[in-house]
């Protein structure tokens, strides 16, 4: 998957993404990492199919893949901010929903359904409603429906900001867990240094006003990761590092 | 899972079986709180009918002015064979009003809702429609009108139709716009958007709008009648209120009062029900706040 030359400009006048270009390699785990208004959140949902770039070119590894339909189609597992799951359905409903939009009925899916929420550990809390769970359930919840479809690549649009640093980390490990297990391509929106680099194989730095790509950091550190690499003098030194990079990104934002 | 998520998941499991019981008022409540809540506005209830006969006897009011309760009962089963057919005719008229309020309101919200150019053409009128005193309107849709009933029938379908359709346009447009994007990410057609997203989120709108619907179409059943001033078998309550009145049967018309009252009393309850019953598992307004 690879983003040549993209630019997006709202209709106010913004523009919020200036000539991006990015190259996502299978299995990859990258965040996009950048103060607010740097066009992260742009480029994640143009990937998702969500707005068309103004100019540029978002290319598919497959060429069946390039139209809107097919991206949708199991191709692609989205994580918004907010868990945005309806209030008025049930655990079950709300992970069955990409499935049973796609026709698949109630008892088809059940198999898929129940995977995908054992995956983040929910399968005991089906039958809950949404106001039932926690800040971290809910992200769970949201994340099983992003599962569901059996994505190659999954987006995640800062997915745990709103939760609490404990939830966090346990989140944290978890998707690091099931990606290692699963070997999806990860493209995670992140505005914090430590999660990127711990998460992350490669992280990209970028700018705003206008938002734009300014640095790009391996992270070769060994997977699985944990408590050890967390605590380790590289990743401070990764931390640093990023947090150089990100400084001087804001540093040529001079009205922030 | 670890034991970080222990704490909150267990809370949680605590707090769905908690919901799993219904929340109904009087759930969990000790026993004489339970009898007390019956038993004050039975008591209540009492002492002012009691009030009421006692005043009527002390001052020997005259039953044109002011009947005592028996003789209102007396006159409301002496007379049960024509108020019960008014009351037949005027409950046909309101449900059948509200009836089509709901369905036609709701089609209306999501026509308007699907077009801003249908909404900028249409919902001035809606305003008109409902700004204009539907007395005031009576006597040219009598004209019209085919028929008396038929005549009532639009007078309170005018009046009942206006909430459900502010409410569900309201409930329409104030979709999350998250999930609009989820659905729009994983393909959903117009149709599945408004079956598994809109509908839904709107319906704790639509049933507010239920609850003011119902007892307005009583209302303007009530009204339309009285504009009308139809007579014969085929009359309401309505106008066997006027009637009596003519006639100083005092009792007759406390009698169709008490029988309006509990009409109304009855919609509001119903409506309430429904409410409650389809909102209890997820909406913020139907569950009870613990803190």
């Amino acid at each position: 998957m690879r983003l040549d030359h993209v630019s997006k400009t709202f209709s106010n006048g913004t523009i919020a993404l200036k000539d991006m270009s990015l190259t996502i390699g299978t299995g990859e785990f990258i965040s996009l990492l950048g103060p607010s208004g740097c066009g992260k959140s742009t480029a994640l949902r143009m990937l998702a199919g969500l707005g068309e770039p103004s100019s540029g070119k978002i290319i598919w590894p497959d060429p069946a893949d390039k139209s809107a339909n097919d991206k949708s189609e199991g191709e692609i597992g989205f994580v918004f901010q907010e868990p945005t799951l309806m209030p008025w359905a049930t655990v079950f409903k709300n992970v069955w929903l990409p499935l049973r939009l796609k026709g698949i009925s109630k008892e088809a899916a059940r198999p898929r359904v129940m995977e995908a929420l054992e995956m983040v550990g929910l399968d005991k809390f089906v039958d809950s409603y949404p106001r039932e769970l926690s800040g971290g359930m809910k992200m769970r919840v949201s994340i099983a429906r992003a599962l569901v479809t059996r994505p190659r690549i999954l987006l995640m649009d800062e997915p745990f900001a709103a939760l609490d640093e404990i939830t966090r980390q346990k989140l944290n490990d978890d998707l690091l867990r099931l990606w290692e297990q699963f070997g999806w391509t990860i493209v995670f929106v992140t505005h914090s240094v430590f999660e990127s680099v711990y998460l992350s194989s490669r992280i990209v730095v970028m700018a705003a006003r206008p938002g734009r790509v300014i640095d790009e950091i391996e992270v070769d550190a060994p997977h699985p990761r944990g408590i050890g690499f967390r605590t380790s003098q590289a990743y401070g030194e990764y931390c640093r590092r990023t947090s150089e990079s990100l400084l001087s990104a804001i540093g040529t934002a001079d009205h922030l | 899972m670890t034991s970080i998520d222990q704490g909150p998941a267990t809370a949680s499991a605590q707090d769905a079986a908690h919901v799993d019981t219904p929340i109904a008022p009087a759930q969990g409540m000790p026993v004489s709180e339970r009898v007390l809540r019956v038993l004050i506005p039975l008591v209540m209830l009492g002492a002012l009918i009691g009030l009421w006969a006692w005043y009527v006897a002390a001052y020997n009011i005259p039953k044109y002015i002011l009947p005592s309760p028996e003789l209102v009962v007396q006159s409301l089963i002496k007379d049960w064979p024509i108020l019960g057919m008014a009351l037949l005719v005027t409950l046909k008229i309101t449900f059948a009003a509200l009836g089509i309020a709901l369905v036609g309101g709701v089609a209306l919200a999501i026509l308007l809702t699907s077009s801003k150019w249908i909404e900028l053409a249409l919902s001035p009128y809606m305003v008109i429609l409902q700004v204009t005193p539907v007395i005031a309107i009576a006597p040219l849709i009598l004209i019209y009108a085919p028929s008396t009933q038929s005549a009532l029938l639009i007078c309170a379908w005018i009046v009942a139709f206006f909430p459900v359709l502010s409410n569900t346009t309201q409930g329409l447009k104030s979709t999350d716009h998250n999930l609009l994007n989820l659905f729009e990410l994983y393909g959903a057609s117009r149709w599945q958007t408004m079956i598994h997203l809109k509908l839904p989120a709107a319906l704790p709108y639509f049933l507010a709008g239920l609850r003011i619907a119902g007892g307005l179409a009583l209302i303007a059943a009530v009204v339309a009648e009285f504009a009308a001033g139809s007579a014969g078998a085929g009359s309401g309550l309505a106008f066997r209120l006027l009637e009596s009145q003519y006639r100083l049967n005092i009792p007759r018309l406390f009698a169709a009062l008490i029988l309006l009252c509990g009409t109304g009393v009855v919609i509001y309850g119903v409506t309430s029900l429904i409410s409650h019953l389809a909102l209890r598992r997820w909406h913020e307004s139907a569950i009870r706040r613990e803190n």
